[in-house]
């Protein structure tokens, strides 16, 4: 009797086109990563782009801008999203604080990763002492008030863009540190793990072709959530005066400063909250895609 | 009602309790609906015993699943068929409420991992009185003295004091005893009992397997059993209906369908059956050179408690323990679960720190560096049992068998993609599968994927771990085959670990028996597993069950003495046992009941 047979019939030929192009492929195919591509590449756009696409000068304060009372003009024909307390216009703003938040969102998050990450695989992985210390590190870390030691570190150093993003890397990436550190614990006891060490591959050799690939999904997941706090954190520091200084607009102090008159002039909240959270909602739909397109399990299935 | 009655030589009619009729499931996949079980049909009759027997995929969890009303929501659905009870009670089209009121009190069903079965923070105690005042059995003062006389029903031992324990403070037998116990609270006809002996150490299994005789012999109870092990079936069973994927393939009583299985697949399914007794012959072994020397071996895990986190005590994992193995040799090492037997696999490979010494070839690998002990396993690597687990999901299997010479720095370039395609066909793949996953394979293939890799260093020792345990016995066959083949032509040494004394009479040369760490005897296969002089030796092929119902197996051998621990205190160890040569090349530990061999 012969009962081995594969239960998969032979794949496509298009199973064999260059793995950039076919990931680029899996996610056009899906609506949700693709709405989340083009979100993502219209900000990237908007943001190098910013000073030949605003309609006015960001920082200026028009007379026209306000009413005769004096309040922010709500959205209209002139001020497509209308204008701030200084008679600003919002989508200008919005569009130059592309910038900033991008760039914070992006590096500091992506610091954050890498550093997580790092930790908690080689904590993970070797165990023993090593983790002793790292994980000690981390819970340090944890226990410290995040706000306040942005503060600290944002006051002892100058604030510029790659300060900010370095300071919001140091709060940001213990949560990631202690995700990865218990999936490799785990991942290490693995018997497939077991068979590299039993053949003699190195350290380095199983953390990187072996066990990381099996944490993307984590990494993707809370690395994409980590986005929307990164660009709030950035605000908060704004407004604590510790941030992107004024009157250079991000998304994160746009809303600081017009909190207050959140009943009275909505619009001043609710345009920057919703950019932050589509950049976001983008790069999680992306992660989701990207994270199925890299898993050879569900290849065809979508 | 003993099973007797029911013979069909006797004049009633047996009465069924429980019939089902054109049984069809579908299950909803991301490719449409597919059909797992196709128009099955059988009577459960009173008293008896049928046994669905099956390989991986046949159907048979399915249909006991179906019956309970426990079919994966939402994805499977009965299409057609009923399933109903001998007062005409329909229960393929039961609500979940109606299903509460149907199982334990009239149909109840034991599983195969005791252990994920009870819940980890509730006293066994609790858990027996939760049933029985769940469906009204007894009031809540009386609740404990039940609980008291269902354990006491299942033979357990110190039942008071087991009462007051939790699950993971039992043993596997144990806890299957108790999940027992819980199945029959309630007095249900029939009993499905999917599994239930499958996770268990074989003497154990044997007694487990008693247990649901007698209590089937007291309480007249009908029994499903769902299994693979054609020894359990033989064993168990009145009837049997053999499954093959979703379908019915034969249903005979049990004594026609060993004697004379109608069908091919039948037919083949036994005949792959591994038989304790009918050991092919092995060629000889080159015994001039030993390419394995095992000298001492002990393997000590530390226990850490206290204040300080200090060592206090070791667990003695493996003990003193000293083998060789020769060029074309096969030593099997068997014994039950944590006895040691994959400690020592894995000492051998340097993955585990170790006292001793291990040569491979020659070469030392206890307390070497990492550079030398990569060069000693060139020449031993391992094969595990859940192929699945060992190979990577994300790399394709190509890239996986190449790796151990990537590894190596050995090949690059085509002559790396050379040497896996020909490690492919060696173990009888072909070189366009290279570049496919491993969840695109079966499970005899996977095993193949990783024999292939172990292979790619021309190692001269390979150490099986359990390497075709998880596998259906014609899959078995086939992977025992290639291992053999792969022998002849290399010249390979195994260390073939294993419980399966059946398939340790198909491979081994020599056989030693280990437990707590140390090993009580070894031989050679016939005077080892003909002969065995050490008492526990003795109990464990007693319980070994026969693939053959007009053979009845004797009823296991009593434990000898306590069952000890491997866990002792800083500074003390084990009492290390004295092999004697009670004939040439057997030694057995000395025991008070040891008999010597003829």
């Amino acid at each position: 009797m012969n009962t081995e047979t594969t239960n998969v019939p032979d794949q496509p030929a298009t199973a064999k086109r260059h793995p950039a192009k076919a990931v680029l492929l899996a996610i056009l195919k899906r609506p949700q990563s693709a709405f989340g591509l083009i979100v993502i590449v219209a900000m990237v756009l908007a943001a190098v782009l910013a000073p030949w696409i605003v309609p006015y000068d960001p920082n200026d304060q028009m007379f026209d801008g306000l009413s005769l009372e004096g309040a922010p003009l709500p959205p209209s024909a002139k001020f497509w999203l209308g204008t701030d307390l200084l008679g600003r216009d919002l989508f200008s703003r919005l569009v130059l604080g592309t910038q900033t938040s991008l760039i914070i969102g992006v590096l500091a998050n992506g610091i954050a990763v890498v550093l997580g990450a790092t930790v908690g695989i080689v904590a993970g992985y070797f165990g023993g002492v090593v983790a002793a210390v790292l994980m000690r590190i981390t819970d340090l870390m944890m226990a410290f008030p995040a706000l306040l030691l942005a503060i600290v570190l944002a006051a002892i150093f100058k604030p510029s863009l790659l300060i900010v993003a370095l300071v919001i890397a140091m709060v940001n990436w213990v949560q990631m540190a202690r995700v990865v550190y218990t999936e490799t614990r785990s991942m290490a006891q693995r018997d497939f793990i077991e068979v590299q060490r039993a053949m003699g591959a190195s350290a380095p050799r199983i953390l990187i072709r072996h066990i990381l690939p099996h944490l993307i999904y984590s990494i993707i997941v809370f690395g994409t959530l980590g986005i929307s706090t990164t660009v709030l954190l950035e605000a908060t520091l704004s407004y604590l005066g510790v941030g992107v200084q004024p009157p250079t607009p991000s998304w994160g102090n746009i809303i600081f400063e017009n909190q207050t008159y959140f009943a009275n002039a909505p619009w001043l909240v609710f345009f920057p909250g919703l950019a932050i959270v589509l950049l976001a909602l983008s790069f999680n739909l992306l992660g989701d895609a990207l994270r199925d397109a890299l898993d050879p399990k569900l290849k065809g299935r979508h | 009602m003993s099973p007797a009655e029911n013979n069909p030589g006797r004049g009633d009619a047996p009465r069924p309790v429980l019939s089902v009729r054109g049984l069809t499931i579908q299950v909803a996949t991301p490719n449409g609906a597919k059909t797992v079980l196709e128009d099955i049909s059988f009577d459960l009759n009173q008293g008896e015993t049928l046994c669905l027997a099956g390989e991986s995929g046949s159907g048979k969890s399915m249909t006991a699943l179906a019956i309970m009303g426990l079919l994966p929501q939402p994805m499977a659905r009965i299409t057609a068929g009923s399933i109903s009870l001998a007062d005409g009670t329909e229960l393929s089209s039961r609500t979940e409420a109606e299903f509460r009121k149907i199982r334990a009190r009239r149909i109840s069903m034991i599983f195969q991992e005791p252990m994920t079965s009870l819940n980890p923070v509730m006293t066994i105690g609790s858990q027996l009185a939760e049933v029985l005042l769940e469906h009204d059995m007894c009031s809540a003062a009386e609740a404990p003295a039940k609980a008291l006389a269902l354990l006491k029903d299942v033979r357990i031992t110190d039942a008071e004091k087991r009462l007051r324990q939790y699950p993971h403070e039992l043993s596997g037998g144990m806890r299957q005893r108790v999940m027992i116990a819980i199945a029959l609270a309630c007095d249900p006809q029939i009993l499905i009992a999917d599994e239930p002996t499958t996770a268990l150490d074989v003497t154990v299994q044997a007694e487990v397997l008693e247990l649901i005789r007698a209590l089937q012999r007291e309480h007249g109870t009908t029994v499903l059993m769902i299994t693979h092990d054609m020894g359990v079936v033989a064993e168990m069973a009145d009837r049997v209906l053999v499954m093959r994927s979703g379908k019915q393939e034969e249903a005979a009583p049990v004594k026609e369908l060993f004697a004379t299985p109608r069908t091919d697949y039948a037919r083949a399914l036994l005949a792959a059956v591994p038989r304790l007794g009918d050991s092919p012959a092995r060629p000889d072994p080159d015994r001039r050179h030993d390419i394995l020397d095992v000298e001492g071996l002990s393997v000590r895990f530390p226990m850490r408690s206290g204040l300080l986190n200090r060592v206090t005590a070791n667990v003695h994992a493996v003990e003193n323990v000293s083998f060789k193995i020769a060029p074309g040799e096969t030593l099997a090492l068997v014994g039950e679960s944590g006895c040691g037997k994959s400690t020592i696999g894995k000492a051998l490979l340097g993955l585990v720190p170790s006292d001793g010494s291990i040569r491979v070839d020659g070469d030392q690998v206890v307390g070497v560096g990492q550079a030398a002990l990569k060069q000693v396993r060139r020449n031993i690597q391992m094969v595990f049992q859940d192929p699945g687990a060992s190979l990577d999901s994300r790399m394709t299997v190509g890239a996986q068998v190449a790796e151990p010479l990537q590894v190596h720095g050995i090949a690059t370039g085509s002559e790396l993609r050379d040497r896996v395609e020909w490690l492919f066909r060696r173990v009888g793949l072909t070189p366009d599968q290279m570049d496919r996953y491993p969840h695109e394979f079966s499970g005899g293939q996977r095993q193949r994927i990783c024999i292939a890799r172990a292979l790619a260093l021309r190692p001269k020792v390979i150490v099986a771990d359990e390497s075709v345990s998880a596998l259906d016995v014609s899959v078995q066959a086939q992977v025992l085959e290639l291992l053999r083949e792969l022998q002849e032509e290399e010249k390979l040494a195994y260390l073939f670990i294993s419980h399966d004394m059946a398939v340790i009479d198909q491979v081994a040369d020599r056989v030693a028996v280990m437990n707590l760490g140390q090993m009580l005897e070894t031989g050679s296969r016939e005077q080892v597993l003909r002969n065995p002089a050490h008492p526990y030796t003795r109990r464990l092929l007693s319980a070994v069950p026969i693939p053959d119902p007009t053979r009845k197996r004797p009823p296991v051998l009593p434990r000898a003495g306590e069952v000890g621990t491997p866990v002792f205190k800083k500074g003390q160890g084990p009492e290390p046992f004295a092999l004697n040569e009670i004939a040439p090349g057997h030694w057995v530990a000395a025991h008070p009941d040891t008999e010597q061999a003829a």
